[in-house]
């Protein structure tokens, strides 16, 4: 099925404007995607008519809100294909999913001499847990290094797995190359070793098909925010087992079975990990993102955003000085890079002041940047909203830009 | 010589040709960071970098006659244009010019819109740090 763009950008308010006296062109999607209407309006509908506590209330708008927000948690487990919807947690974002089993299963189950493996293609939100539940615990944290296109080199992976490995902790899809990592593969060796495996979905979710149940992975965390749904909500997926094992995360209301002052007795999951009062509002409206995702199918949304990847890295290729960075043969739509002999901050103000919106400097992956010997890059990332057009908009900004140094 | 005034508002008349129209804008001061290039080479170290800049800016002065001479370089064009603003307004001046001087051009050019908060608190530690190296000067000449 082919999309209709014109008829889905109508969905989106935002892309309607101008930057700078331009049109507005919006490719910073790996850091956050635009909301569209049904998004925008779940929330205002949510705080006009339904606005109330959850899993206490005895009146009716707290019955309301209580079941809208456990419809999200169904939805959400179709989406990621769990077995159970115990096994989802909601968070605040792919962070704190992270930290969460960085505290709670680290606190549990790490010991001194216990190895971690992460890659060299990591965030800092999957580097600095890691580092400080090994500084902590006396454990070691070992580094899948990569080539030059971008791709973790699986030789050196099954070198460092071990014995002593306790977790691999890796991303689908990187935020700053848009390399896909090969993780059924990691997922299964790691597997073989009793290591368990974390798998950061932050900007595979919007993309690819998740199946934790194929995938087998022992947990797996992403964002609302880069599936059109609103910020500052996540999602921990963990097999019940785990996730039973795990000590609680934060103490609080909600967490708890009974409280005395003598012992408290916690709670059932999910409810163990998600103390006080959660991000009810976002959590009902991430629903309305996932049914948009749902109606436009994660293979014609991929089909599109392949086609525009595709394009412009042919296009922008073309320009005297253009140098892509991160060309691993599997890629989301992200691309990366820089313009010979200019700066990226440089490069992001000329584009921006030509209504181009893309991300520039480290990614937060600056032990990646470092791996390339760069300060940073340039990066676009496409979106099921954006269309050929912008993108030839941004290789003509690109080319004015490039010529400036490159002549 | 014109005074600080006078070449802030050149420097004025220069930008309203330019209509606050950002990309002419931009891409002028680029121009501008690109023809800033007499920084030596041997000064390009980490103790004459500005702190609070997001990208590098090092800065050295000497202190020729009674003035002040700045040199600064940046890795990135547009903040390197923004120092050879800098550089031409407040180089070559008495420390006592330097301390005094109320830098209103860079308002009246539109720059803290184009720049964004980031970049502006970095114009800010650039501007700071260029009258305190005056400040040295002035207590040193006093003595």
């Amino acid at each position: 099925m082919t999309l209709d763009i014109q008829n889905i950008r109508g969905q989106f308010p935002v892309l309607d404007q101008e930057v700078n006296g331009k049109p507005l062109i919006y490719l910073d999607n790996a850091a956050t995607t635009q909301k569209p209407k049904v998004v925008l309006e779940a929330l205002s509908s949510y705080y006009t008519h339904d606005n109330s506590n959850i899993h206490r209330g005895a009146h009716t708008l707290a019955d309301r809100a209580t079941r809208t927000y456990e419809k999200t948690r169904a939805a959400v487990r179709a989406f990621l294909n769990a077995k159970e919807e115990e096994e989802i947690i909601f968070t605040k974002g792919t962070t704190e999913g992270i930290n969460l089993v960085a505290s709670t299963f680290g606190r549990k189950f790490i010991k001194e001499g216990d190895e971690i493996i992460i890659s060299n293609l990591e965030h800092h939100s999957n580097i600095v847990p890691w580092q400080m539940l090994c500084e902590e615990k006396g454990a070691i944290l070992k580094i899948i290094p990569i080539n030059d296109k971008g791709e973790i080199l699986m030789d050196e992976f099954y070198k460092l797995l071990t014995e002593k490995t306790k977790l691999v902790s890796i991303v689908h899809a990187s935020n700053a190359l848009g390399t896909i990592n090969p993780i059924e593969e990691i997922i299964s060796k790691a597997h073989q070793v009793g290591a368990k495996v974390l798998i950061d979905g932050a900007q595979s979710s919007a993309h690819l098909d998740i199946d934790v149940q194929t995938l087998d992975c022992d947990f797996f965390v992403m964002s609302a925010h880069k599936i059109y749904g609103p910020t500052g909500l996540g999602v921990l997926y963990g097999k019940r087992e785990m996730l039973e094992a795990m000590p609680p995360y934060q103490g609080g209301g909600e967490m708890i079975k009974e409280v005395t002052f003598e012992k408290t007795t916690y709670n059932e999951i999910p409810f163990k990990f998600e103390a006080g009062t959660p991000n009810i509002a976002d959590v009902i409206a991430f629903q309305k993102a996932i049914e948009f995702v749902n109606e436009l199918g994660k293979a014609n949304i991929r089909a599109h955003e392949e086609s525009l990847l595709a394009y412009a890295a042919e296009k922008l290729a073309s320009i005297k000085g253009f140098i892509p960075v991160g060309t691993a043969t599997k890629k989301v739509s992200v691309l990366s890079f820089l313009i010979n002999g200019m700066h990226p901050f440089d490069v992001g103000m000329m584009l921006d002041a030509s209504g181009i919106a893309v991300r520039t400097g480290h990614h937060c992956t600056q032990p990646l940047m470092n791996r390339f010997n760069l300060e940073g890059t340039v990066r676009a990332s496409f979106s099921v909203y954006n269309t050929k057009e912008e993108v030839d908009r941004l290789v003509e900004s690109v080319s004015k830009i490039a010529k400036l140094k490159n002549k | 010589m014109t005074d600080i005034k006078q070449v802030q508002e050149e420097i004025i008349d220069e930008f309203t040709i330019l209509e606050g129209d950002r990309e002419s804008t931009i891409f002028y001061i680029m121009e501008l960071g690109n023809k800033l290039s007499n920084y030596p080479e041997e000064a390009r170290l980490d103790e004459n970098l500005i702190k609070g800049c997001q990208s590098k800016v090092w800065l050295t002065t000497e202190e020729k006659s009674g003035k002040v001479i700045f040199k600064a370089d940046s890795n990135t064009d547009i903040t390197k244009g923004l120092i050879s603003l800098l550089i031409r307004v407040l180089s070559e001046r008495s420390p006592k010019e330097i301390i005094d001087a109320d830098l209103y051009f860079i308002e009246k050019i539109g720059m803290g819109n184009i720049l964004g908060s980031q970049r502006s608190n970095g114009l800010a530690a650039m501007i700071k740090q260029m009258k305190l190296y005056a400040l040295a000067y002035q207590s040193k000449l006093n003595v």
